[in-house]
């Protein structure tokens, strides 16, 4: 379960990012304060630094300066694995599922990760009926409870998306990360996963990167735009769009 | 001060000799990805070629000698990357075992065809007379291996930077997915080099030879100091294995003279620490 | 269906004895310790991920101790074993730490130039090991008074181990931690972002895996009452890789199997073909190239095809 945390205004807070890889640089002075609950889109063209910084804020990647605070807890030398108990979850733009086994598995490596039961090394998994219950639960709340037992190789593009966002949502996290969500799906898979989206609760703050500005913006209430790995734009939503930077940025290159 | 002269002599003389081994085994990683199990055989199969070649023809000139063994031995070298390992692109697994199968196979090979036995390898007979230097005595082959390194690794040196082929293989090295993007035949490379590494092993065989005479065991005595030398030097680095291997050169000879028991330890630690903290090696730019 | 054949096999082992000569009885004990070898490398490799090319060395270093605690010093079997096993598992504690920085090919080369060192320690501290010469004269241990130089005897012994080895280790894969390890070998940044501590998960297998290589280099230098540096050669380690990997990397009979396959050709080709280690690298390569999943799932696919 998640550890609290010192009380704060913020539940995600980036300060001052910065990552270099050589010469070349990826995330230059980026700042970022979500707040619970908070519905935040960050956008920018390709290369921009998006997915590196989301890198950064799970931990895949370490910065070369800067740091990272969730509900004020400073995480920025903590390991992707730390960082998921103390309420982060994340979901990647490959799929990166256990194509083997079954959705209800996959759902309860989800539950798993953050359980002692993790460690139990003579009782199999099927021991635990009330995480078999809880993924089912999961499952269905994504439209997904029919296919629990299929292995997820067998599955279309767009469900496998909506059971990489069940794995993420079983976790309970009080901060999402979505990497492309809609990358890829049909229009009525998008539909789905936007409603999908839409639908989580506001104990979790959701901060999603897309590419195309228009699928994700009616989701968003605040957006950032990113360029070179710079913050260009920062602000509400409709601000931000009738900014005259977000046009040059997107027009403009 | 005798002692650490001819020891010192030894270590040049074994790291030149490391270098022979070990340039072909780092090109080969270093494009390939692949750590060539059997680098070490290829290099014994050279060596028993001079071995036999050079004790029945009389007259037979070394560095002939050294040429067509590695010739031979890149030919069969050729075979096995186009027969074995190119089925095996997405299997980087299978290939390792299949390259430590295939190194089985030679090494019994070698057995079947020469006995069981060490077969000592003449130094050749221009080469015998001992060279005098400020007072001391050397042997004179010795000093020739460390020449043979050294003009191996300014050919090599050559090759890599001033050809185009050389272009392609560093390009390769850099970015393999890139290159056959922008046209580079990385399969025909892939060929080529495997071959020329394990052309410059089976060369450097025959020039060990009179060091180290032929004998079952050579390859999985020669492997583990090939790997040691690439990993200390750094994948993809020329310059690394060059250095690298005296470096190995000198720890080896001089551990064994001194603490004979712990030669093994001394040898691996270097290895070891390297992969443990920093993978990159000396003067690499990939980690293992 | 499972259940009865397990027993039915378990009944058959059993029985051996009584059905066959000492040559075969003795043969039956070596299989079942190379099963419970390649079973200990296969949570490493089929399980874990983690292809190790040095496994031969948690067999032999348990081996030379019990042989060196029971031949020089006097002391029993039962605190050799003991001993033999802490060392082991300490020492596979340590060698997890290093290996476990690289993953892939640089864990592969560490774990190769790990048992290297051993193997060149065995070789050259002769005062201590004997070095080339190995360690002969040994005995077998007697459990509660009961001599196992008899072959029924140390068959019977060896089986009891063997099943509790496969027992333990079967529950081990199929537990919830099993679940996580094999998640782990799968898609290990993925785990990591589910909360799930990769490094961990992969050193506790390594351990657990290195005790069970302990366990059959016990029973190795009980059988043989002899222990040589080649058990933790280079070649040792190839040798039950193959057998994981040609039996079947994936399953918990693959390896078993595998490791039956290869001692057979290894003691018996050995008398018909002078050369075995030619025959070991055509095997690899036919194996890699033709089943790279390995004899049992070839095996079982095609048997379910001819079932319907």
């Amino acid at each position: 379960m998640a550890v609290t945390a010192a009380a704060s205004e913020y539940a995600l807070e980036v300060i001052d990012l910065k990552k270099a890889f050589g010469g070349l640089v990826v995330t230059q002075d980026v700042s970022l304060a979500i707040r619970p609950g908070e519905r935040r889109l960050i956008i920018g063209p390709n290369g921009a630094g998006k997915t590196t910084l989301f890198n950064q804020i799970s931990g895949d990647m370490r910065p070369n300066s800067g740091q990272i605070k969730l509900f004020g807890a400073e995480i920025t030398r903590l390991a992707p694995y730390e960082r998921t108990h103390f309420g982060l979850s994340r979901t990647y733009q490959i799929i990166t599922l256990f194509a083997g086994d079954t959705l209800e598995h996959n759902v309860t490596l989800g539950l798993l990760g953050l359980r002692p039961q993790r460690w139990q090394m003579w009782r199999p998994l099927s021991f635990y009926g009330d995480m078999a219950t809880e993924a089912r639960r999961t499952l269905d709340a994504v439209g997904l409870l029919h296919l629990a037992a299929h292995p997820v190789s067998d599955i279309a593009y767009g469900e496998k998306r909506r059971v990489e966002l069940a794995m993420a949502l079983a976790q309970k996290p009080r901060v999402l990360l979505l990497d492309e969500p809609l990358a890829g799906l049909s229009n009525t898979e998008r539909s789905t996963v936007k409603s999908l989206i839409a639908s989580i609760s506001r104990q979790t703050a959701v901060v999603m990167i897309e590419h195309d500005m228009d699928t994700a913006l009616d989701l968003a209430e605040t957006v950032t735009l990113l360029d070179y790995g710079r913050v260009i734009v920062d602000g509400e939503r409709d601000a931000v769009i009738a900014d005259a930077r977000t046009r040059e940025v997107y027009l403009g290159n | 001060m005798q002692f650490w002269i001819i020891q010192g002599l030894n270590s040049l003389s074994l790291g030149g000799l490391l270098f022979l081994l070990a340039s072909g085994f780092s090109l080969i990683f270093g494009l390939m990805r692949l750590a060539n199990l059997t680098h070490g055989a290829f290099f014994m199969l050279g060596t028993y070629f001079g071995a036999v070649a050079l004790r029945n023809f009389d007259g037979l000139n070394l560095w002939v000698t050294a040429l067509g063994a590695g010739i031979a031995v890149a030919a069969i070298g050729g075979l096995f990357e186009r027969l074995v390992l190119t089925r095996l692109k997405s299997n980087p697994l299978g290939q390792v075992l299949v390259t430590l199968g295939m190194a089985f196979i030679i090494s019994d090979a070698c057995l079947v065809l020469w006995g069981g036995d060490s077969i000592p390898v003449p130094t050749p007979q221009n080469l015998r007379a001992p060279t005098r230097f400020l007072g001391f005595v050397f042997p004179t082959y010795r000093l020739v291996l460390v020449g043979c390194a050294v003009a191996t690794a300014v050919a090599l040196y050559f090759l890599l930077e001033r050809t185009r082929l050389g272009a392609m293989i560093r390009a390769g090295v850099d970015d393999s997915q890139m290159a056959r993007a922008v046209g580079i035949p990385v399969s025909n490379l892939f060929t080529t080099v495997f071959c020329l590494g394990a052309g410059i092993a089976g060369a450097g065989g025959v020039l060990g030879g009179p060091v180290l005479s032929a004998y079952p065991g050579l390859d999985a005595d020669m492997l583990p100091l090939a790997l040691i030398v690439v990993i200390l030097g750094g994948i993809g680095s020329l310059l690394g294995a060059f250095v690298g291997s005296f470096i190995i050169g000198f720890i080896y000879t001089f551990g064994t003279a001194l603490f004979p028991e712990l030669a093994y330890i001394i040898l691996f630690l270097p290895m070891i620490f390297v992969i443990a903290f920093r993978p990159q090696g000396l003067f690499g730019r990939v980690g293992a | 269906m499972k259940w009865l054949a397990a027993i039915l096999l378990a009944a058959l082992l059993v029985l051996l004895p009584f059905c066959s000569g000492d040559f075969y009885i003795n043969l039956a004990s070596q299989i079942l310790i190379a099963a419970i070898f390649a079973l200990s490398l296969n949570l490493l490799v089929g399980y874990g991920g983690m292809t190790s090319l040095g496994h031969a060395s948690y067999l032999g270093v348990a081996a030379y101790i019990s042989a060196l605690l029971t031949s020089r010093y006097g002391w029993g079997h039962g605190p050799a074993a003991v001993i033999s096993l802490a060392g082991t598992t300490a020492m596979a504690a340590c060698f997890g730490v290093i290996a476990l920085r690289a993953t892939g090919l640089g864990f592969l080369m560490i774990t190769l130039a790990l048992s290297q060192v051993l193997w060149g320690l065995a070789y050259r501290m002769s005062d201590v090991t004997n070095g080339d010469n190995g360690i002969a004269g040994l005995t077998r241990p007697m459990p509660f008074g009961i001599s196992l130089n008899g072959p029924a005897a140390f068959y019977w012994f060896t089986l009891i181990v063997a099943i509790t080895a496969f027992v333990m280790m079967a529950i081990f894969v199929s537990s919830s931690f099993g679940s996580t390890l094999k998640g782990v070998r799968d898609q290990p940044r993925r785990m990591a972002a589910l909360g799930f501590n990769p490094w961990m998960i992969r050193w506790i297998t390594f351990v657990y895996a290195g005790f069970w290589g302990g366990v059959s280099g016990l029973l190795y230098v009980y059988y043989n009452k002899y222990i040589h540096p080649a058990s933790l050669s280079t070649t040792s380690s190839a040798e039950a890789l193959l057998g994981v990997i040609a039996g079947g990397s994936g399953t918990l009979g693959g390896p078993m199997v595998g490791g039956a396959l290869v001692l057979l050709l290894k003691n018996y080709a050995s008398a018909y073909i002078e050369r075995w280690n030619m025959l070991l690298g055509l095997i690899f390569l036919f194996i890699v190239l033709v089943m790279p999943t390995g004899i049992v799932p070839g095996l079982s696919k095609l048997l379910r095809r001819g079932w319907r």
